[in-house]
């Protein structure tokens, strides 16, 4: 057994080397931008919240690791130590309380700030908007309340600032999960029964919209965008879809169609091809769009010799009829309702032209 | 050739495999034509593609089952069932003579350990192969090697494979090897059952490798197989379904295999308070199998009889019910990562002590904390489903119950950290890894607790920080502790050593390699990259090619162990009995064991971790000739802990 060695002297070394070595790990870990931009009320507690554990949490790693590596440096074997044995020290009761008091403190502590803040994110203000949100492989459809109680489809999600905005989300098929990273806050869309989460944006912008539970083939494939705009430019997109009856899509040429008509000139069916959510290009290989997608069928190959009929039927319905190879559900078959008629003629016409020669 | 047929053997099993298939085809025409069905060759391709999959679902199911009988491995009970005479296990075929006796069944448990290891490690290998291939695919943003359905097929076999044929059954061979050493007993209590349990995990293991022949490709719904995705999805699905019986049955067996060998077969003298924390990790893991396991089985079971013959147990439409499948999925899967951990902290523990030449800090509170989380672990499961939809305010008391659980995991790291302190360490190749194990354990410990936290988890869930805390829990946890507990036992399985320098070489190389690998997928998780997808968005493109180079270090790291432990078995310099100069049992024996493992049955006088305490013994042999033990233990040192400081 070693001697001369009472084991005190250690101590203050240890705690200096650990609190300097604690104050970079905090400042590191403060410094990282770890999150995408925050666009809702919600992001504040939640981001915050982080910050807490991190602070909460590096001082327990640092101090465990130096400790670590002190003993390594300090009590590592020497020569002529082969055959020595450390002192047969079995344990300490009031150290075993200590470490089984302490951080049960600091977890129910942490869980009720958590708890908190869960309470905070989730309450229900007095007047709130509904938005029905429905996932389907591999696309997301958004119902607005229309006139009449009826409601309102788009493929497009637009959000008014500052109002706080329900949303009820459902599933026609598999489990999706509807995130918006810049809200922080996503819930399972599950067959059968709706879900919900509140949010109230608070930063105009568009944000993508993630599929996070793994749906199948497209998963990867199945984002879109949440635009969050003034509560003027809002009203008027939803009158103006309430007056189509039936949404207007992407407008060709345009990611950024807030509200205004793109006037009356036919759409472009090179240009839709691209920008329809989700768009045609990111599951099937066009060379014409120069488009590689490998989830549905090549374009190019399959559409050899079929006539505009063929094409018509296969956007509306997909199921109807599915090249060998490929399983019937994979596409999404609400192109029907969220394009314009005028809108699948112009993709009609444009596959015609490119891929059927 | 007549006569190998009819020997129990691999040739017989193959041959009985071909008539499993053969059988599967017959009853499912049979069937088929009873209930009027169409002739199954008059498909339009000609063959019907629901004929090809009624025979393939039951020749999954039936093939290993003729397989295991060709083997023989219930030879013994068709002998005893028909009224002959039955052959009594006589152990005349324990022990290996050469690399052949690795393939042939058999009774001796540590032809099973070494059986099961390198099983584990094969399959081990090819999910680390197919992890190398996910990363490459993800090194840039778009599709570049292969198509969505592969990719959704390669992490889903690697994640099935490193859990169910790798860390679980690992962690079974090598207990399977030193358990039955550590407390003194001669074998497991029931070998027969021990080479059953083994020789259906390559069943499952190569059910699952085999998948991605499947017509449609492999099953591609990740080791989660979520319903009702995995009722929908290609055939190749049930590969994984029917395949994870065979792995989880195995592992039933394995786990009351050991429960009684430890309530029954301990030498005397050896009380519970006695037993090697090893012993008591897998006492503790054997009884999270025993209870969690057919909580698996059943879901897959649900899911097999959804697919297969429409019961709708998840078809929202004919009131099924989705989330079902999560709570008991789950309720198997989280107890599973303790399945996955409890093990490796007993390793730890054993390693810890010999390696700084001290008890193990506060024996008593390592043992309970080991029970405390297994019950615990049953009151987690849900909060692995925060944002699935259930009831919300299941979401609390989970997420309390899931912070409480790091307490006793806090007491165990600290226990070890005090074990380290004032000891002589000898910082060698397995001491590196518990090292290791305690820097990466300690990091996956901590962001668990981040993800207990609701509002936090409602945000990074299904991201990339979940994939970067599975794998500093499971990775940085449970294989850092394989490692370790591989070099460490390697005298002891094989007779010889291993090479220090090379085993220090993949120390470093896969501490730093894993690191980098994981540590960015923290911040890419929480700045949005959800997990699971074949393509993401270009912001995260600089931070994914980072971590597929740094994926290949890693990967490149493994050979040097796979080469260090096959050369220095084939030529390693010979190991003596005891090179650590170790108390428990298993070192008191030469390298390696007498094939009935002790000459003479030991007396367990002591605690199994005395390091520094003169002239403590753990166990003492009975000296040839001496047929009575004097009635007074001598020298006994007390049961209880003398040296605590109070």
């Amino acid at each position: 057994m070693r001697d001369g060695d009472s084991g005190r002297s250690h101590l203050l070394p240890l705690l200096a080397i650990g609190a300097i070595a604690t104050a970079c790990g905090i400042a590191l870990g403060l410094l990282i931008d770890w999150f995408p931009t925050a666009a809702s009320e919600e992001s504040g507690p939640i981001d915050t919240l982080w910050d807490v554990l991190l602070i909460v949490s590096v001082p327990i790693f640092v101090l465990t690791q130096t400790f670590v590596l002190y003993s390594v440096w300090r009590f590592r074997m020497r020569p002529g130590e082969e055959l020595e044995d450390g002192p047969p020290i079995h344990g300490n009761t009031r150290l075993e309380v200590i470490w089984t008091a302490i951080p049960a403190i600091i977890l129910v502590a942490l869980c009720s700030y958590a708890y908190v803040v869960l309470r905070d994110i989730e309450t229900a203000e007095a007047s709130e908007m509904k938005v029905r949100v429905v996932g389907e492989q591999f696309t997301w459809t958004f119902y607005y309340p229309g006139d009449g109680g009826k409601e309102v489809a788009s493929n497009q999600l637009y959000l008014p600032t500052n109002t706080q905005v329900r949303f009820d989300v459902q599933s026609k098929d598999v489990l999706h999960d509807f995130w918006v990273p810049a809200f922080r806050l996503k819930i399972d869309a599950v067959p059968g029964i709706t879900t919900r989460f509140r949010v109230k944006p608070d930063k105009a912008g568009v944000f993508p919209v993630v599929c996070a539970e793994l749906c199948g083939l497209g998963h990867s494939v199945m984002r879109q965008s949440a635009h969050v705009v003034a509560p003027g430019v809002f009203d008027k997109w939803l009158a103006d879809l309430r007056a189509k009856g039936r949404p207007g899509g992407e407008q060709p040429g345009g990611e950024e169609a807030t509200g205004e008509e793109a006037g009356g000139a036919a759409p472009d069916g090179k240009a839709l091809f691209t920008s329809v959510q989700p768009s045609c290009g990111s599951c099937h290989t066009l060379s014409d769009a120069s488009s590689t997608g490998s989830i549905g069928p090549n374009l190019d190959e399959t559409l050899k010799g079929k006539d505009a009929a063929y094409i018509q039927a296969g956007i509306e319905d997909p199921g109807a009829e599915v090249t060998k190879g490929f399983q019937d559900g994979i596409m999404p078959n609400n192109y029907g309702d969220t394009l314009q008629p005028e809108e699948i003629k112009a993709l009609t016409d444009y596959l015609v032209e490119v891929a059927t020669k | 050739m007549a006569a190998r047929m009819r020997a129990p053997g691999l040739t017989r099993a193959g041959l009985f495999t071909l008539l499993g298939v053969l059988f599967a085809a017959v009853l499912v025409t049979l069937v088929r034509l009873g209930y009027g069905f169409s002739n199954p060759f008059d498909g339009a391709d000609g063959w019907d593609e629901k004929f090809q999959n009624a025979v393939l679902t039951v020749g999954l199911i039936a093939s290993p089952l003729f397989f295991l009988v060709g083997l023989g491995a219930f030879d013994y009970w068709f002998y005893w069932a028909s009224g002959r005479p039955t052959r009594a296990e006589d152990h005349s075929s324990h022990g290996a003579s050469s690399w052949k006796d690795y393939f042939r069944v058999n009774t001796d448990h540590k032809v099973i350990g070494i059986q099961y290891v390198c099983t584990s490690f094969f399959f081990m290998l090819i999910g680390g192969l197919l992890a190398m291939l996910v990363r490459a695919e993800l090194a840039a943003p778009g599709s570049q090697f292969v198509d969505p359905n592969a990719y959704n097929g390669l992490f889903s076999v690697h994640a099935s494979l490193m859990i169910f044929l790798f860390i679980i059954p690992v962690f079974a061979g090598l207990a399977n090897y030193v358990l039955p050493l550590m407390i003194g007993a001669p074998d497991m209590a029931f070998p027969r059952l021990n080479a059953l349990s083994f020789w259906m995990l390559p069943l499952g293991g190569i059910m699952m490798t085999a998948s991605f022949l499947a017509p449609g490709g492999s099953f591609s719904t990740g080791w989660t197989a979520y319903a009702p995705l995995s009722t929908e999805v290609p055939i190749g699905q049930l590969f994984f379904t029917i395949g994870v019986q065979f792995a989880g049955a195995s592992s039933i067996a394995t786990a009351l295999n050991f429960l009684v060998t430890i309530i029954t077969m301990r030498a005397p003298g050896m009380s519970f308070w006695r037993m090697p924390l090893l012993v008591w990790a897998n006492f503790s893991t054997s009884l999270l199998v025993v209870i969690a396991t057919p909580f698996v089985a059943a879901s897959q079971f649900f899911v097999l009889l959804d697919y297969a013959l429409g019961f709708n147990f998840f078809e929202a439409s004919k009131a099924g019910d989705v989330l079902m499948y999560q709570h008991v999925f789950w309720f198997y899967s989280h107890p599973a990562v303790y399945i996955m951990m409890l093990p490796g902290f007993g390793i730890v523990s054993e390693i810890l002590s010999v390696k700084a030449r001290k008890p193990i800090f506060g024996y008593r509170m390592m043992a309970f904390s080991l029970l405390a989380i297994v019950l615990l672990g049953f009151t987690v499961w849900a909060h692995h489903m925060f944002v699935s939809g259930m009831q919300s305010w299941i979401r609390i008391p989970m997420m309390v119950t899931t912070a409480i659980i790091a307490v006793p995991t806090g007491i165990k790291i600290f226990s070890w950290l005090a074990t380290l302190w004032r000891g002589v360490l000898h910082v060698d190749t397995p001491m590196l890894f518990v090292l290791g194990f305690l820097t990466m354990f300690s990091l996956g410990g901590i962001s668990g607790v981040m993800l207990a936290m609701v509002p936090l988890t409602i945000h990074v869930s299904d991201t990339y920080f979940i994939v970067a805390h599975i794998h500093y829990v499971l990775f940085g946890g449970s294989l850092f502790t394989i490692y370790a507990g591989v070099y460490f036992w390697f005298p002891k399985m094989t007779g010889r050593m291993y090479d220090e320098t090379l085993g220090k070489l993949h120390f470093w190389l896969t501490f730093v390699g894993f690191n980098l690998t994981f540590g960015p997928m923290h911040l890419i998780g929480v700045q949005g990259m959800p997990r699971r997808v074949a393509d993401y968005p270009e912001q995260f493109a600089g931070w994914n090619l980072f971590i597929s180079l740094a994926s290949f270090m890693l990967g490149l790291s493994t050979l040097i162990f796979v080469y260090n432990m096959v050369s220095s078995w084939r030529g390693g310099a010979r190991a003596d009995a005891n090179p650590w100069r170790s108390l428990t049992l298993e070192w008191q024996v030469s390298s390696p064991p007498p094939v009935f493992n002790f000459d003479h049955v030991p007396t367990v006088v002591g605690g199994p971790y005395e390091y520094g305490v003169p002239g403590a013994v753990h166990g003492i042999f009975r000296p040839a000739g001496e047929e009575a033990l004097p009635e007074a233990e001598p020298q006994a040192v007390p049961a209880g802990e003398p040296g605590r400081e109070e």
